[in-house]
Order: structure tokens, then C-alpha cells, then sequence
């Protein structure tokens, strides 16, 4: 097989972006498009901050416009997950479970997935009762009590987006305040189906014999006091963790797993640029998360055109 | 959603079905759930892969509310593995197709 001159991991906006840019570039990409294919706006509603949308727009519309606007211009996307990389020596290798790929240059792009409480009795009730997507599990929840753990965005968004479902949201928040931007703070701390519970920890989910939630136990972490709330389900809005299993002690990472980069989106690794929520743990937005996609795309046809052996015609058609 | 290998069950077949003698995977979806789409052709290149062996059958979560409520179902994307009538294997969320398979291996 021959020897791509950009492969890039992941498809969300940050990858897609990268696709469409280094598509356009003529270096005919190959991405390869994960599990959670088209990232986390696969996962969410109306999406109103992406600029050039005055009503807003659906994000797995959003991201399926990026996907066709990326392949009109050339971008090949398979359908698979990277099981391994090898960036040991150049060619970098990039394996999936069919097939094993080689490039020049490397565009990591594997975002980051939702983070869960750490309860033993959360990770046996995934799926009856404990879920990271209100989206795709609010509907099972009509006329309930549910929670809403967490005090960002996202975790605001999924709370007014349950309340069409449930019969009570309450928000449970390990602090006093929200991190919430204000737009959001004040449609959640408005809403008379949403219920606030600060400085609050999840101690315990039950019900695990029954095989089903039927409450939490929650400890004010200034009080110490406890209390049991009876709920249906638990939402877990907790934040994300960056998507890196695969590249352990081969590119630099900070304490909490990001990818660490320098001068626009380089690596430890040269010819290995990252995007993203993947080494993204300030902004996090879909529009960050393009912007440097579009920076790794840049960086990356900038790279190539540096290699010695770079591009020869014959390479650019076989590719 | 439409193979000709999948059986589609509904809350007045699925008992004959997962009492049927051979084991059946049920796939849990609605239209409105992204990861059941992305979920989706996996499980139609299982129903290829064991046919024969193994019944693969999706059920609508939106048409039939009773049986994902008697199996505690409140999260989709969920597999269910059936056989002789009872669970053996439960799959919530994406999964890929590699891990798939050898849970059922376990048991087909």
C-alpha cells in the first residue's frame, strides 16, 4: 500500500476541518473516522454558537455538511477505529482492525469522551438508568424524577433539553456556583421543572440489585450531611477526558492526558500535529476545535513541504 | 435499517422469538438516536456473519415501549443476547465490532 502524505484520526470538527483543508491542498487525506464518529455534536441538539446559523443548527446535521463538504474536495473516510499507531520511525503506521495504513504526516484529532463519576454502581447501571447522553436516553425517562450531575454547559444544555422528558431535573453541583456561560445559567435557573442541589457530591447510586436506578445519595461537602433523593435516572455532565490511550509514551502529554502542543499544533513528534479537545482544555468548542483543525492542516502541508522525498507526482496519484 | 437478514420484533413477537431455540441478538434502537444509526451496520454485518447460527433482530424503542421497560432498557444503543430465553450478554453504547464478536463467541 502506498505511503499516505497526511492521515488524520478522528471526525469530528477539529478532523473534518483538517480534511477539508488538506484536501484542498491536494494531499489527498485519508481519515479515519472512530467509534464515536463526527464527535460530540453527534450527541447534542440545536447548536447556536457556530457562527453563520441565525437559528442555530442541528449538530448531526452540522457535522454531516462538514463530512460531504470535506469529501467533495477528496477527503477518502473510512469507516473504522486506529486500534494502534507506530510513530517510532517514519513511515508513521496507523493500524485498524482490517487494515494497516503508513504517512508522512500525522493529524490527531481523537477528541474526548465523557467522563463518569467513578462509582462502581454507575458503570453497572449504564444504560438503565446512568447515561452521558440525554439526547439519546431522555426519551425512556417520561413523567420521572432524573439528576443532572455537574455545573457547565453541557451540563445546563442537558438539563433544560431533559426537561421535556422528565417530571423534575434536579442539577446536582459540587460547588456553589455555575460554570455555565450566563445564556445558559439563567435558562436552567429559570426553568420551574429544574431544581438546584449545591455543594453537593453523588456518593452512591442505587438500585444495583434491582438492576435499575431508583436513587442517589448525596453529601454536602461543607456539611458532611447526607440525604437520599429518589430518582429514575442519572445524567452524568461531568466534563470530558482527551481520547490519548493510543499514543502513551509516544507523543508529550500533560498530567491530565491532553496532548501537549507548541507553535500552532506540533507535537513532541514532528510531522505529528494535534486538534482539538484533544489537547484543547481551555475552550472546547466546536469553533475552536475547526479553527485548529484548520491550524493543523496548515502546519502539516507546511511539514511536507519541508521532507526531502516530498510529493513526487506519481506519489500524489497513487495516494 | 432494512436487511433481509434481520428480523424486526415487536412486543407481540418477541417472546416467540428469543424462545425460539436459537440464540437471538436484539438490537434496541430509535430514529432519533445517532449512536443507533452509527451502531446500525455492525450489527447488520453480524446478522451476515453468523447467519445460521445466531437470530439478529433490531426492535423500535419508540413503537414498542413494553419489552425495553421489562428488560430495564434506558439507554440506547443496548444489545441484548438471548438464549434459551434468557439474557446472557448485555452491550450498552457504541461498541466496535471486534469486541462484538467475542462476547457472542462466548455463547453461539
Amino acid at each position: 500500500m502506498p505511503v499516505r502524505n497526511v492521515i488524520i484520526i478522528g471526525s469530528g470538527p477539529a478532523g473534518l476541518t483538517a480534511a477539508l483543508y488538506t484536501a484542498r491542498a491536494n494531499l489527498k487525506p485519508l481519515v479515519v473516522e472512530g467509534l464515536e464518529a463526527g464527535g460530540q455534536l453527534m450527541l447534542t441538539t440545536l447548536v447556536e454558537n457556530w457562527p453563520g446559523f441565525r437559528d442555530g443548527i442541528m449538530g448531526p446535521e452540522l457535522m454531516a455538511e462538514m463530512r460531504t463538504q470535506a469529501e467533495r474536495f477528496g477527503a477518502e473516510i473510512v469507516r473504522s477505529h486506529v486500534s494502534r499507531v507506530d510513530l517510532s520511525g517514519h513511515p508513521y503506521r496507523v493500524v485498524t482492525p482490517d487494515e494497516t495504513f503508513e504517512c508522512r504526516a500525522l493529524i490527531v484529532a481523537t477528541g474526548a469522551s465523557a467522563r463518569l463519576l467513578g462509582l462502581p454502581s454507575e458503570r453497572a447501571l449504564l444504560g438503565h438508568g446512568v447515561s452521558t447522553c440525554a439526547t439519546c436516553d431522555g426519551y425512556f425517562f417520561r413523567g420521572k424524577p432524573i439528576a443532572v450531575v455537574g455545573g457547565g454547559d453541557s451540563a445546563m444544555e442537558e438539563a433544560v433539553f431533559l426537561t421535556r422528558f422528565a417530571s423534575q431535573v434536579t442539577v446536582v453541583h459540587r460547588r456553589p456556583t455555575l460554570r455555565a456561560s450566563k445564556i445558559m445559567q439563567d435558562k436552567a435557573l429559570s426553568h420551574p421543572k429544574i431544581a438546584f442541589e449545591w455543594n453537593a457530591d453523588v456518593e452512591e447510586i442505587h438500585d444495583l440489585g434491582k438492576g435499575e436506578v431508583t436513587s442517589m445519595v448525596l453529601r454536602n461537602n461543607q456539611t458532611g450531611a447526607r440525604k437520599e433523593v429518589p430518582v429514575d435516572g442519572v445524567f452524568v455532565a461531568i466534563g470530558h477526558t482527551p481520547n490519548t490511550a493510543l499514543f502513551n509514551g509516544q507523543i508529550e502529554m500533560d498530567a491530565s492526558g491532553y496532548i501537549v502542543t507548541h507553535a500552532g499544533t506540533r507535537t513532541s513528534v514532528p510531522g505529528v500535529f494535534a486538534c482539538g479537545d484533544v489537547q484543547d482544555r481551555i475552550y472546547r468548542q466546536a469553533i475552536t476545535a475547526a479553527g485548529s483543525g484548520c491550524m493543523a492542516a496548515i502546519d502539516a502541508e507546511k511539514y511536507l513541504e519541508g521532507l526531502p522525498q516530498h510529493l513526487g507526482e506519481a506519489e500524489l496519484t497513487a495516494g | 435499517m432494512a436487511s433481509e437478514k434481520i428480523q424486526t420484533l415487536t412486543d407481540g413477537n418477541f417472546e416467540q422469538t428469543i424462545n425460539g431455540g436459537t440464540p437471538v441478538l436484539v438490537d434496541f434502537w430509535a430514529e432519533w438516536c445517532g449512536p443507533c444509526k452509527r451502531m446500525s451496520p455492525t450489527v447488520d454485518e453480524l446478522a451476515g456473519e453468523y447467519n445460521g447460527r445466531m437470530v439478529v433482530a433490531k426492535m423500535n424503542v419508540d413503537d414498542n415501549p413494553a419489552t425495553p421497560m421489562r428488560f430495564s432498557v434506558r439507554g440506547i444503543p443496548t444489545l441484548l443476547l438471548f438464549k434459551g430465553g434468557q439474557v446472557v450478554e448485555q452491550v450498552v453504547g457504541l461498541t466496535d465490532k471486534d469486541a462484538l464478536k467475542k462476547m457472542i463467541d462466548k455463547h453461539v
